[in-house]
C-alpha cells in the first residue's frame, strides 16, 4: 500500500473543499498538516492533565511533568541524541537559532567570524547579524555553485582560525539541496568552530542521527513535521551546553536566586526559562510516534518519489523553470519553480483557484533569491499524505498557467 | 500638459480577455468572483501608464516585504497639479494593475487631491475580490505615491 493511501484518512483537513475543489495541500515546507492523533493528544492533555510542570506538587502537576519529560525522551530517540539533557524545547527553529545566536553571541569578540551560507533561511542569517554587529565580529557566507550546491572549496577557504561559528541548513527550503552536514561539521570542528545546523526542512523527511552528523547544535520545528505550532527542539551536545552560559533568564532555568545573582539549573532546563509549551510537547510526541510508525525511510522514499515526479513533470512544461539540484540527486521534499511572464504570487493565486496550495515569494531567503536573480519563486512541497494524483493535478494546472492571465 | 491614457509600452501577452480560464480546467469549478477581474487582467496585459517618465519631479519606490513586489512611481508636477504619471516595477498582476489605475486617477489632480486617493477608490476600479493577504499588493502603489508627494502619509 502506498503511504498516502495509508495516511490520508488520518488527516481531517484533507476533507476540506477549497474554491470548489478538494484541497491539494502542497505547502508542508511552510507548515504541514496534522493527523487526528496529534490533535486528539493535545485535546486530551488539556481536558484531563493540564497543570504547570516541574513546580506543582499535585497530581495534575505530576502528570503534566511526566508527559512533558516523556516527550523529551521520545525526541531524544527520534534524533539519535546520546543524552536526554541534550534536548531543549524551544518555540521553534527560529527561536532555537536565536537563542544560540544570543548565547554564543555574548562570547564573540572583535575580529571573530561567523560563517553562514548563501542558501540560508532568514532565521539563520538575521540572528547572526544581530550577534556579530555590535561586537565587531564578522559575518561571512559560503557561496552557492550554479548547480544549487554549496561551493565546498570556498567553504574550506572561508573557514579560518577566527571562525567561531559555522551555521548552515541541513536541507535548503527553496532548492531542496541536502548539505553534507557530517563533512562540514568535521571540518568546522578541526578549525575550532561551533557547528549550528538548521534542520527545519530535514527533520520532517529524513532519518536523523545526531551522533552520525556530529554537530554541536541542531534546531527544528514541530509544525513542519505533523506536530503543533509553537514548539521546536534545539539539540545541543552536552559538553558544549555545559560550558555555555544561558542567554535568557527566568523561572525554571535556575536553582537559586538572590537579588544580584543566580545559580543555574541543570541541563536541559537551564535553557528553558518560563512555562514551556507543554501541550505542544505532547502534540510533538504524538507526531513523532506517527512518523515512527510509518518509518522515516518509508517517509523519505515516498516524498522523494513525489519530488522526482514533480521535477520531471515540470521540466516538460514550456516556460517553466525549476531550481536546485537535478531530479537524479538526493533532495529535500521541495520543488521551487517559476512560470515565464507570471509573478510567483499570481501563480499561487491561480493554483489556489484550483484548490492547490503552494507557497510563493522569497521563502524567507532573500539573499538566495538575489543569487538566483529572481524576485521570488513558487514552491510545491510534500508530506506523507500527498499522492501522485495530486502531483498530476498540479502539473496539469501549471501547464495551463501561461495563458491564464 | 495633461497626460492622456494610452497603450503602455509593454503588453505581456496578446490573448483574449475572456473571464474564464482557457482549457476548461483552471477556474472551471470555481464559485464566487474570480481573484483576477477583467480589469486586472486587462491592465496587466496592456498597462496604460507603465514606463519611464524622464524629468519627473516626484519619484519614489518601495517594496512589499511579503512577496518582493517592487514599484516605482514617477510624477510630473505643474505647480501643485500632477500633469503626468508613470510607473515601473517588478510585481504581481494585482499590484501592477493597482499602480496603473492609481497613475490614471492622480493625473489632473492637485497634490492634496492625489493624496486623498484611497484603497477603496482603486478597488472600485479594479472590481476584484481581493483577499486580505493580497491587499498590500493593492496598497503598495498608494504608499509609494504618498512618499513621492510628501515624504510620508
Amino acid at each position: 500500500m502506498r503511504l498516502d493511501e495509508l495516511t490520508r484518512p488520518d488527516f481531517p483537513i484533507l476533507e476540506r473543499v477549497v474554491n470548489g475543489h478538494p484541497l491539494v495541500y502542497l505547502d508542508s515546507a511552510a507548515s504541514s498538516q496534522r493527523p487526528r492523533t496529534v490533535i486528539e493528544a493535545m485535546g486530551q492533555y488539556y481536558a484531563r492533565s493540564h497543570a504547570n510542570v516541574h513546580r506543582s506538587i499535585h497530581t495534575l502537576g505530576e502528570e503534566a511533568t511526566e508527559l512533558y519529560e516523556a516527550a523529551r525522551d521520545r525526541v531524544q530517540r527520534f534524533i539519535g541524541a546520546q543524552h536526554r539533557e541534550e534536548v531543549i524545547f524551544t518555540r521553534g527553529t527560529t527561536d532555537g537559532l536565536s537563542l544560540l545566536a544570543e548565547t554564543i553571541g555574548r562570547t564573540l569578540r572583535a575580529g571573530d567570524e561567523v560563517l553562514i551560507t548563501e542558501l540560508e533561511h532568514h532565521s539563520n542569517i538575521v540572528p547572526w547579524q544581530l550577534a556579530t554587529r555590535d561586537r565587531g565580529a564578522v559575518l561571512k557566507a559560503v557561496p552557492l555553485g550554479d548547480d544549487g550546491t554549496l561551493d565546498l572549496e570556498a567553504f574550506e577557504r572561508l573557514l579560518t582560525r577566527r571562525t567561531r561559528v559555522v551555521a548552515f541548513a541541513h536541507v535548503s527550503n527553496v532548492l531542496g539541496t541536502i548539505n553534507p552536514v557530517a563533512r562540514m561539521c568535521a571540518r568546522a570542528r578541526q578549525a575550532g568552530a561551533f557547528t549550528v545546523v538548521d534542520g527545519a526542512q530535514a527533520a520532517p523527511h529524513l532519518s536523523l542521527d545526531m551522533c552520525a552528523l556530529d554537530c554541536d547544535f541542531y534546531a527544528f520545528s514541530a509544525h513542519k513535521m505533523l506536530g503543533p505550532t509553537g514548539i521546536g527542539v534545539l539539540y545541543g551536545r552536552r559538553e558544549v551546553l555545559e560550558a555555555l552560559e544561558p542567554g535568557r533568564g527566568g523561572s525554571e532555568m535556575i536553582k537559586e536566586v538572590w537579588i544580584d545573582r543566580a545559580r543555574w539549573n541543570d541541563l536541559p532546563w537551564r535553557f528553558e526559562p518560563g512555562t514551556p509549551p507543554i501541550a505542544e510537547a505532547v502534540g510533538l510526541s504524538a507526531a513523532i510516534e506517527y512518523l515512527e510508525k510509518l518509518g522515516m525511510e518509508a517517509v523519505a522514499e515516498h516524498e522523494g518519489a513525489l519530488t522526482r515526479q514533480t521535477l520531471e513533470g515540470l521540466a516538460t512544461i514550456p516556460g517553466v523553470r525549476v531550481y536546485g539540484p537535478p531530479a537524479s540527486e538526493a533532495r529535500g521534499a521541495v520543488v521551487a519553480f517559476s512560470v515565464e511572464g507570471l509573478h510567483p504570487h499570481d501563480v499561487a493565486a491561480l493554483l489556489d483557484a484550483e484548490g492547490i496550495a503552494v507557497r510563493a515569494g522569497h521563502h524567507c531567503a532573500m539573499p538566495l533569491m538575489r543569487r538566483l536573480g529572481v524576485v521570488g519563486t513558487s514552491r510545491a512541497s510534500f508530506s506523507v499524505f500527498n499522492s501522485p494524483e495530486e502531483v498530476r493535478h498540479l502539473l496539469a494546472a501549471v501547464g495551463e498557467l501561461r495563458t491564464a492571465l | 500638459m495633461t497626460d492622456k491614457p494610452g497603450d503602455g509600452p509593454a503588453g505581456s501577452s496578446g490573448g483574449s480577455a475572456a473571464a474564464t480560464f482557457p482549457g476548461g480546467g483552471l477556474g472551471g469549478g470555481r464559485r464566487g468572483p474570480l481573484p483576477y477581474s477583467d480589469v486586472i487582467r486587462e491592465r496587466w496585459r496592456r498597462p496604460r501608464f507603465r514606463g519611464e517618465l524622464p524629468g519627473a519631479g516626484a519619484v519614489a519606490e518601495d517594496v512589499n516585504p511579503l512577496c518582493g513586489d517592487r514599484v516605482r512611481l514617477m510624477l510630473a508636477l505643474e505647480g501643485e497639479r500632477v500633469s503626468a504619471a508613470r510607473f515601473v516595477g517588478d510585481s504581481c498582476a494585482i499590484c501592477a494593475a493597482s499602480a496603473d489605475v492609481l497613475a490614471e486617477l492622480v493625473v489632473g489632480r492637485s497634490r492634496a487631491e492625489a493624496l486623498r486617493v484611497e484603497a477603496a477608490d482603486l478597488l472600485a476600479v479594479l472590481q476584484a475580490d481581493i483577499r486580505p493577504t493580497r491587499m498590500r499588493c493593492v496598497t503598495l502603489p498608494l504608499s509609494v505615491l504618498a512618499t513621492a508627494l510628501n515624504g510620508k502619509r
